[in-house]
């Protein structure tokens, strides 16, 4: 949490300020029972009109002094905390951007998430009343104690005993039933998560007739929680009475204690209806505070957690300075004996690979589900490093370009179509922000979009809804495609991107990439022989090793795996004979 | 003044508040109570401070009658105990009443939801209806139960406040009386100013939030097009806008209590003034005075306190509505009680049609017939009308006009579970439960042995990776622990324990790849012979060993035949199976 306070520190003036303005409020509402005192002992005793009526302005005039300095502190608090809190999702916000796939893949989207948005709600929330209150009961508490003691002694060793008394029972209570509030919402959290699950398999429930166990089972934890609920209902039921009682007997306590300082002649009337103030005043504030520490031990949860966050270091080291390394040779990506895992201990991904693309080529990548194909482009765009050897893009070493400097060069178009909220055009100039219409068109053209966005009513202005989800899932796969277009970069990476496309349009979309004028190096990774089986250079993975390499012909008739991915799909081209050494050509 | 809209919102809430009230109506007793201890402890709790201010009176200088002081103070003591047992029985009751009512409409929500029809389902969305259930619920059981009796109490403890008031002294009571309006209209006046910066946050809030979930999710993607910086200026642009509102929104909800608070200050100084003065001219004593001051300050309390439970109650109305919205909807026509009779399996679709919406057409006039043991493949591109096929086929949703016939009779006419039960299917989506893989392949035969569930595991191929999971059977399947095809594979495992008399596969294998499909099929060839089985597939290699191939296009069914009828009419199903082969074709040409 302490690497959290720099985001304070330019609120350092409204952070001191607002507490020490509520302290003064409180200040004000300390003083008035013993104005109220000198009231009855002076004025009414005495029969004084004119100093009741001065002390009745001076209750005035701490009424409207304690307004003005709660409103001061009330607006350093919020300038503060919501300052803090601005800067500090600013500062969670930036920090993501620099992470790379590797710790996204650690933290998970949804933690990202939550860390951003209800986390740091919690936070300001918990800045917010910290500045406001963490100091005003105990002030408030001890100075009703203190004004105990300047009134008299005998009678604030009562203020003494049953402060600590009241702490013990209300913090004792908050104590005991923190733990089994955590224990209630984790059986909420199942609870919820059932209700999901039967949203989301209503279908295989309904199609299995498992309607009534499920109905059983819910019933079973819906029970739990309740129970759950109750007792902890039990604990916190006794906090109103149990202080309620406990502050009342002090008070007879000091009355009667009171009387006797009064009959001593040690102590005025109006003074024991002072101490009688007092002590209402103490049992109030015990109860707010023990809610504001729950409060706060919440947000200090959750500024540990984005503490933590903040404290991952992106893996990735760039080098200095903003030149490229300069591009020779005739390889646009040339892979070393490369080998990759995802975590250390994990089993590697990929194995010893070992493969060079020269530029303009097309190079398909075929292999089961897991094999390591999305992995293997991942690397080239240096997403992640690998574990052993080295990938090399235009004769120089993914780790020697600057930042930002490698993905220029490389359009990639991922597995998961996504689009954002804006329009058409908007989405497409994440390519490239320059790019005229004309551009766009001709990348929409290319990537079979062309369609999609004419039948859409503003053309490029058309709206995006946010993730895309007024697109169907082919529709945004051609968007990507066109997006990466729109880059015009050196190397194209189609990561199983053609899947929801038909045949027809698949073959119509490889067929307009390859005839784009430049020397564009292409890559696509498919489970379809049918979409690579033109490429000049085929990789068969299987279980993240290189299984073989070469034209569809040459594998056919040399790489075991592939011969199965491709009579699995064209069973009837499979050769009666045992080798299966060639394979009759199929007539279009 | 009340506008039109305004009883029309009011009628409604009446209604529901009715609704709420059938739901508690089993704790009526319960409730009672609870009204009732809530009304004795507030007097009690009033009535104390009436005793303080009479032995503060018997603590005159000029002597102290310690008599009369003790026996008050005794009394004081007996109703705190009294006071403080009430309070804690009406806690108690609070609590029973409040988190049974949320058991009791949870158990009617989850039994609504497998009773709901699917269109129901399919038109809302799901983190909308577990929101209804789970916080609305809540909502509805905080701010509606706690409400009402903090309300009721409220109103108790102003109206026995104001009697004792009156009782101890007319003038001050009256004094008070005249200044309460001044604090709600402050309240009032910073409500309004507040309202305007809040919901000005909330949309802000709303939309950032969006922002979030797009860019953050995608985080992968902005990485990808070197888009970070920008992304985070597009950030920063929409959290300043935010710092802005949020800023004035939490001062404005935050002055609140210190000014109403001030009121209450400036209440309590011309209680002490007034009070003063009344015991110059012998009309109160100082106890007297002491409990007026005491009343004066706890005063406005209970209208702050009234004033905030009716935002809560209107809220708590609010998700009491959506809560009853859900579980009031009509649930599916009741069912037929005979059950199907399984014959082998003879299925006659005839002349069906249905749309989601009745507006546009979807699937019309559909015929065809599947022998028993029959394998029917559905194709066609996407959004032809194949999975709304299915969901006819497993009555998810009923005909329009038409019938289905299963061995001569119709699914309308027999029960629901017994068509579904002769059905085995495997879906688009793999949905697992959160339990055990044990758990899940038993899903629809719990009373399977292990031997059984390994069988059928090692026929669905699925048992490879099961036996290399740490506890095999009984490890617990979490949302990512699986691949998108190990998922798959347990659904097919699931399915292949039952060996139900029908199949329906739908995209069944379409994340596998296809050597592992290879071996699915073989394994779904053992489970389709002699079974009659539909099957939809984009993959034409899935279907091209099919008894009948139906073309679909635009919710009809355009060709129907055979693989090698199909091709040798040269048509629809041509085109699509041979685009697959375009890519050596380009290569010849």
């Amino acid at each position: 949490m302490r690497k959290l306070w720099i985001y304070l520190r330019e609120y350092a003036g409204e952070s001191v300020l607002a507490p020490l303005f509520k302290l003064l409020e409180s200040l004000m509402d300390l003083l008035v029972p013993v104005i109220v005192a000198v009231i009855i002992n002076d004025g009414v005793q005495r029969n004084d009109p004119g100093l009741i009526f001065r002390y009745f302005l001076l209750l005035i005039a701490l009424a409207v002094l304690g307004m003005g300095f709660s409103f001061t502190a009330q607006w350093m608090a919020a300038k503060a905390s919501v300052g803090f809190a601005a800067k500090l999702r600013q500062a969670l916000f930036d920090h993501i951007q620099h992470l790379s796939y590797r710790e996204l893949d650690t933290l998970g989207t949804d933690t990202l998430i939550t860390r951003m948005t209800s986390d740091v709600n919690q936070v300001q929330n918990g800045v917010n009343l910290a500045l406001r209150l963490l100091l005003r009961s105990p002030f408030i508490v001890f100075g009703a104690m203190i004004m105990a003691f300047t009134i008299d002694t005998q009678c604030a060793l009562i203020f003494a005993a049953v402060i600590p008394v009241l702490s013990l029972v209300v913090f004792g209570i908050m104590l005991l039933s923190i733990p089994m509030f955590s224990r209630v919402q984790g059986l909420l959290d199942r609870l919820l998560g059932m209700t999901r699950e039967n949203l989301t398999g209503v279908r295989v429930i309904r199609a299995f007739c498992k309607e009534k166990q499920e109905i059983g089972e819910f019933d079973r934890r819906n029970d739990l929680l309740t129970k759950m609920n109750e007792r902890v209902g039990k604990l916190s039921a006794l906090m109103n009475p149990a202080t309620y009682l406990i502050i009342n007997a002090a008070a007879v306590w000091l009355i009667r204690k009171g009387a006797l300082q009064v009959s001593a002649g040690a102590l005025r009337q109006g003074d024991v209806v002072a101490l009688y103030n007092y002590m209402a005043l103490i049992v109030v504030e015990l109860v707010k505070l023990a809610s504001l520490i729950i409060t706060i031990d919440k947000s200090l949860a959750c500024g540990r957690r984005i503490q933590s966050m903040l404290e991952v270091a992106p893996s990735m080291a760039y080098p200095l300075g903003t030149q490229a390394p300069s591009g020779a040779g005739e390889c646009a990506v040339r892979f070393d004996h490369v080998s990759f895992s995802y975590s250390k201990s994990g089993d590697a991904a990929l194995t010893d690979i070992d493969f060079s693309v020269r530029k303009g080529q097309t190079v398909g990548i075929i292999g089961g589900t897991g094999s390591g194909k999305s992995t293997l482009v991942q690397l080239i765009s240096r997403f992640y490093d690998a574990t052993e050897g080295k990938v090399l893009v235009d004769g120089a070493d993914v780790r020697d370009y600057p930042e930002g400097a490698l993905i220029r060069k490389i359009g990639v178009v991922p597995q998961k179509a996504v689009l954002f909220e804006g329009t058409i055009r908007e989405n497409l100039r994440w390519g490239n922000e320059q790019a005229t219409d004309e551009q766009l068109w001709a990348a929409l053209e290319t990537a079979q979009a062309a369609e999609v966005v004419r039948g859409k009513e503003g053309q490029l202005d058309a709206k995006v809804e946010q993730g895309g989800r007024n697109f169907s899932g082919g529709q945004r796969q051609r968007l990507t495609i066109a997006r990466a277009l729109v880059k015009q970069p050196e190397i194209l990476i189609l990561d199983d991107s053609a899947s929801a496309l038909d045949f027809a349009t698949d073959l119509a979309l490889r067929r307009a990439i390859a005839s784009l004028p430049g020397n564009m190096t292409v890559f696509i990774v498919s489970q379809r022989t049918s979409s690579v089986r033109s490429a000049d250079q085929i990789l068969v993975l299987d279980d993240g090793v290189l299984a073989g390499a070469g034209t569809h012909g040459q594998l056919l008739s040399s790489c075991r795996v592939y011969q199965e991915i491709y009579y699995s799909q064209f069973p009837e081209e499979k050769p009666a004979g045992p080798d299966g050494a060639s394979p009759r050509e199929v007539p279009a | 003044m009340k506008t039109k809209k305004e009883q029309a919102v009011k009628g409604q809430s009446m209604k529901t508040l009715r609704k709420v009230l059938g739901v508690i109506g089993r704790y009526r007793l319960l409730l009672l109570l609870s009204v009732l201890l809530a009304a004795a402890t507030v007097v009690l709790q009033l009535y104390v401070p009436i005793l303080f201010g009479d032995a503060i009176d018997q603590i005159a200088e000029s002597g102290v009658r310690f008599d009369a002081l003790g026996g008050f103070l005794i009394r004081i003591l007996i109703l705190v105990v009294l006071s403080a047992a009430g309070t804690w029985a009406m806690n108690m009751i609070n609590n029973r009443l409040a988190f049974r009512t949320v058991r009791d409409i949870r158990s009617r929500a989850i039994r609504q939801i497998q009773a709901l029809p699917l269109s129901y389902l399919d038109s809302h969305s799901g983190g909308d209806i577990v929101q209804r259930i789970i916080a609305d619920t809540d909502q509805l059981s905080d701010g509606l139960l706690l409400g009402f009796t903090q309300l009721f109490a409220g109103v108790v403890t102003i109206g026995v406040t104001l009697g004792f008031m009156f009782s101890k002294n007319a003038g001050i009571t009256l004094a008070v009386l005249v200044l309460t309006p001044v604090s709600f209209l402050v309240a009032r006046f910073i409500a309004t100013r507040s309202y305007t910066m809040f919901s000005a946050q909330t949309a802000t809030r709303g939309r950032q939030t969006a922002l979030i979930n797009e860019l953050i999710g995608n985080q992968k993607v902005v990485k990808a097009f070197g888009h970070e910086e920008k992304a985070s200026a597009q950030f920063r642009e929409i959290n300043e806008e935010l710092k802005g509102y949020s800023q004035k929104a939490v001062f404005f909800s935050s002055l609140t209590n210190p000014s109403t608070r001030a009121v209450n200050n400036v209440i309590y100084a011309a209680v002490a003034l007034i009070g003063a003065h009344r015991i110059l001219s012998g009309g109160l004593t100082v106890g007297g005075l002491t409990v007026m001051l005491h009343y004066a300050n706890q005063y406005m309390k209970p209208f702050n306190d009234i004033s905030s439970v009716i935002t809560e109650l209107q809220n708590a109305l609010a998700c009491a509505a959506r809560v009853f919205e859900l579980i009031e909807a009509e649930p599916e026509k009741a069912d037929s009680p005979a059950a199907l009779v399984n014959r082998g399996g003879h299925i006659d679709i005839e002349n069906v049609s249905f749309s989601y919406d009745k507006r546009k057409k979807l699937i019309e006039g559909f015929r065809f017939h599947a022998e028993p043991g029959m394998k029917t493949a559905i194709v066609g591109p996407t959004g032809c009308g194949k999975t709304t096929f299915i969901n006819l086929l497993m009555r998810f949703y009923d005909v329009d006009r038409g019938d289905i016939r299963i061995d001569d009779q119709s699914v309308m006419d027999v029960s629901r579970a017994s068509l579904r039960r002769n059905y085995g299917m495997v879906l688009q989506e793999t949905w697992l439960k959160n339990g055990t893989v044990r758990e899940n392949i038993a899903f629809g035969k719990p009373d399977a042995s292990d031997d059984e569930i390994i069988r059928a595991a090692k026929e669905a191929h699925s048992w490879e990776f099961i036996r290399r999971m740490p506890d095999r059977l009984d490890t617990v399947i979490t949302d990512d622990s699986l691949s998108q095809g190990q998922k798959q594979l347990l659904c097919i495992t699931r399915v292949m324990l039952c060996l139900p008399p029908m199949l329906i596969l739908d995209e069944a294998t379409s994340s596998i790849d296809t050597r592992t499909e290879v071996q699915i099929q073989e394994a779904f060839d053992k489970l389709m012979r002699g079974r009659t089985s539909f099957i939809v597939a984009h993959r034409l290699s899935t279907i091209r060993g099919a008894d009948q191939i139906l073309v679909m296009k635009d919710g009809r069914i355009i060709e129907q035949g055979s693989h090698d009828e199909l091709i040798a009419r040269n048509g629809f199903y041509t085109k699509l199976y041979q685009s697959q082969f375009a890519g050596s074709a380009a290569e010849q040409a």
